[in-house]
């Protein structure tokens, strides 16, 4: 029999306060198979894995068991202690008594005793367990990156500047995101275009990125290093190849359709560029605001394109491609006004969030950086500025804090004395935070010395009188209740994923929070992969940050494509399929059951067997396998009920 | 008081996380379950469900991803079909089909994970202890 080794960590106090651990190693020892067992602190520390080194050696060990936390921690890391004491890395098993024991569990002592059960289901799959050797897999070196905001951007300039190809897929038109709305940014105050279409600029013109605008993903399958991905390549009406960008036909379109790049502050035709310095500057025809296409009749576009490069029979185009590693970077958006019920549910005039603000403030929006309000067009003298609407309010609407509201609303306030010097800007708030560098200093200024009023307490409710658009309010700090008749209203409404997150997710197959935003290998040690090899994230799509941790996150998530990239091949985990070729009866109920053609039918031997190349190990046809041919290599049937037995407590 | 005894196979990809999320998120529930962790639901054999109950278990809880979302494609609706033709069986045996339960739950749904453990303990318990006859019969 082979002689097992049983680690029991401590983790501190996170399992020893609730779990008996020199009992559950007093346990193990009874186990069948357990030669060794031995409880330490902290068994991911240096000394604690040099104790497992030691005691491989010592107590000559076939195999190990840590219990410990969640395998997705630090199974990789015993695993590479076991191999580095001899051990073959699939003779080490994690036994995850913290997330789902100590950390779940009060009761000492049925904790333990489940602590004690959960070691027991590992040392009975452990004694079964085969050596193994990982498969290796070609890498395909090109990325992809999906989403075209500075995430996105600056991801695939560090990939492609490493050498590698890059596909960056953006839904709409033009790369370049939300921060291309942006007027100046916190804390620098430093113009968001002049520092953002360079960048574009250069992803457009970069020899390795091919940009893939007005695409989105259509399907993904495959695996880490080597995935196909379908793309939809939208149909834009309009040859782009041909297209010189003169923009004649945008002046002659006679559509008037609102601009969600200016956030409906003003419009555009239906064939149109979301903005001047859009990367690649090439218009789409907005299908369902078309004329000819709603009635039959204008093709005024078609005859001022003296290129001929107008062509309303184009369709979609789906596009395959082999990827290797695959980074989502699909941003966010703001909670949409009108779901915002006592602020007016965007009824009341003059009420904005805001993005559509940035618009008001930038010099290439609707109003070249007058501030004007929608309504009249009117310089407002009086501005209230709204925070976590619709943040850090978990009862009606999102619970957490959207992290960036309390410097841009600052710097909205700032930006407006700027240009309006007698207008008077109040701002309703929670708590200021401003955790960033330069960030407190920023606001410090702002409140001493630029006039900005700030009022501790959240608004109640946001109504019309008039032509002013008042707003009710507490102000917590002297307890006495606040009226301000606007004229306007500028609501830091709650970053949310975008719409579409969700259903990318699906396709890519991997993981969203509570709150619909990415989610993180680890929070802290793996904050830009997905638990799900061969995916990475990237900015605002995993969380509210700002462009500096967006960017930094940005690049830290090449740099785990680079470091893919630069390996000759990849491990696959060998933990598959298999078949007995004495017992396959051949009825190919396996074939119909595998999602990944992995089975198939061998006339030679008149067997199905495992292409082991396919296999992604889900074990599917191993359930199905009517006569027990097909095992799962180290999740055999066998081990699987001995692994039931002894979670149920033994014989 | 009773305590049913559960074992939980679950699906790495989603309710194994969700686990671990209740766990990082220390949320409190029943601990009358150990888990058997597969890559995905669809490993879940029939038979071990049986051998389960079989061995002592009270119940047996079977996790696997959301309709859709499921990392090999279709596995958890693979699952589904075997579940119910199971339940038909279980009948026969004369073991309560609420003894078997298979949910969808993802790797966000840590609160959910917690749920479901507190759920089935207090189903089990007033259900009791499976009977012997059953057990002999799921040989």
């Amino acid at each position: 029999m082979k002689r097992i080794g049983v680690f029991v960590c401590h983790c501190g106090i996170n399992i020893a306060m609730t779990v008996d651990v020199k009992r559950v190693a007093e346990e193990a020892m009874n186990m069948p198979g357990v030669a060794y067992a031995q409880d330490y602190i902290y068994m991911c520390s240096e000394p604690g894995q040099a104790l497992v080194r030691e005691k491989i050696k010592e107590e000559e060990l076939d195999a190990v068991i840590i219990a410990a936390c969640s395998p997705n921690l630090h199974e990789s890391t015993f695993r590479a202690a076991a191999e580095e004491a001899g051990l073959n890395p699939w003779q080490c098993e994690i036994a995850n008594i913290r997330e789902q024991c100590s950390w779940v569990h009060t009761n000492r002592e049925k904790a333990t005793s489940k602590a004690i059960r959960i070691v027991d289901t590992l040392v009975q799959k452990t004694i079964l367990n085969e050596s193994l050797e990982p498969i290796p897999v070609s890498i395909t070196k090109k990325a992809l990156v999906i989403g075209g905001g500075i995430a996105g951007i600056q991801a695939a300039l560090d990939i492609a500047d490493s050498g590698y190809k890059i596909i960056l897929v953006e839904k709409e038109s033009s790369i370049g995101g939300h921060m291309a709305q942006l007027s100046e940014t916190f804390p620098t105050l430093d113009c968001s275009q002049c520092i953002l279409t360079p960048k574009m600029v250069a992803a457009g013109k970069h020899p390795n990125i091919e940009l893939m605008t007005y695409s989105e993903i259509e399907e993904v399958s495959g695996y880490v290093g080597n995935f196909n991905v379908k793309i939809k390549r939208k149909a834009s009406f309009v040859d782009w190849s041909k297209c010189n960008g003169c923009g004649l036909c945008m002046e002659k379109c006679p559509a008037k359709v609102p601009s969600l790049f200016d956030r409906e502050l003003a419009t555009h035709g239906a064939i149109y560029v979301p903005f001047p310095q859009a990367v690649p500057n090439k218009p789409v025809i907005d299908k369902d605001n078309c004329i000819y296409f709603k009635s039959g009749k204008c093709r005024l576009c078609e005859k001022v394109c003296e290129i001929g490069a107008i062509n309303f029979e184009q369709e979609d185009l789906i596009v395959e491609e082999e990827i290797g590693a695959i980074i989502v970077a699909t941003g966010f958006e703001t909670l949409p006004v009108p779901n915002l019920v006592e602020y007016g549910a965007g009824d009341v005039p003059d009420v904005i969030d805001g993005l559509a603000f940035e618009r008001l403030l930038s010099a290439s929006g609707p109003t070249v950086g007058e501030v004007r309000r929608p309504s009249d067009g009117m310089v407002p003298k009086e501005i209230v500025f709204v925070q976590c609407a619709g943040s850090r309010d978990p009862e009606r609407y999102r619970p957490y804090c959207s992290k960036i509201c309390c410097m841009y609303t600052t710097k909205h306030a700032l930006l407006y004395k700027h240009r309006v010097h007698d207008g008077q800007p109040y701002i309703f708030y929670i708590d200021i935070r401003t955790g960033g560098k330069g960030y407190e200093e920023f606001y410090h200024n702002a409140e001493l010395d630029e006039g900005i009023i700030y009022l501790r307490g959240k608004v109640a409710k946001i109504f019309r009188d008039g032509d002013k658009t008042v707003v009710w309010g507490t102000d917590t700090l002297t307890g006495r209740n606040i009226e301000i008749a606007a004229d306007l209203v500028v609501l830091a409404t709650a970053m949310i994923p975008k719409d579409s997150t969700a259903e990318l997710v699906k396709k890519l197959r991997i993981q969203t929070g509570p709150n619909g935003f990415l989610s993180e290998a680890h929070p802290k040690l793996r904050p830009v992969e997905s638990i799900n090899s061969g995916f990475y994230i990237a900015g605002a799509a995993q969380g509210p940050k700002d462009i500096p941790e967006t960017v930094a996150q940005a690049s830290a998530a090449a740099c785990k494509v680079i470091s893919l990239f630069s390996r000759d091949h990849l491990e696959q985990d060998p933990a598959i399929a298999w078949v007995d070729e004495d017992l396959c009866g051949n009825c190919r109920i396996c074939i119909s059951v595998c999602p990944y053609d992995a089975r198939e039918f061998d006339e030679e031997k008149g067997i199905v067997i495992v292409n082991e190349a396919l296999c992604e190990g889900c074990g599917s046809c191993v359930a199905a396998c009517a006569c027990g041919a097909t095992q799962q290599r180290n999740l055999s049937d066998s081990q699987i009920r001995s692994m039931v037995t002894a979670s149920l407590g033994g014989e | 008081m009773f305590e049913p005894k559960i074992v939980c196979f679950l699906c790495k990809w989603c309710t194994s996380a969700g686990a671990d999320l209740a766990g990082t998120s220390r949320l409190k529930y029943r601990p009358n379950g150990v888990n058997i962790k597969f890559m995905c639901s669809s490993r879940v054999d029939p038979e071990h469900i049986l051998w389960a109950f079989h061995e002592g278990a009270d119940g047996v809880l079977i996790g696997g991803c959301h309709p859709g979302d499921c990392h090999y494609e279709d596995g958890n609706y693979k699952t589904q079909a075997r579940v119910s033709l199971l339940n038909r069986l279980l009948d026969d045996l004369g073991i309560d089909t609420r003894r078997l339960r298979l949910d969808w739950i993802s790797a966000a749904e840590g609160s959910k994970f917690a749920n479901v453990m507190n759920e089935f303990t207090e189903e089990l318990r007033s259900l009791g202890p499976i009977k012997l006859a059953a057990r002999e019969m799921a040989k």
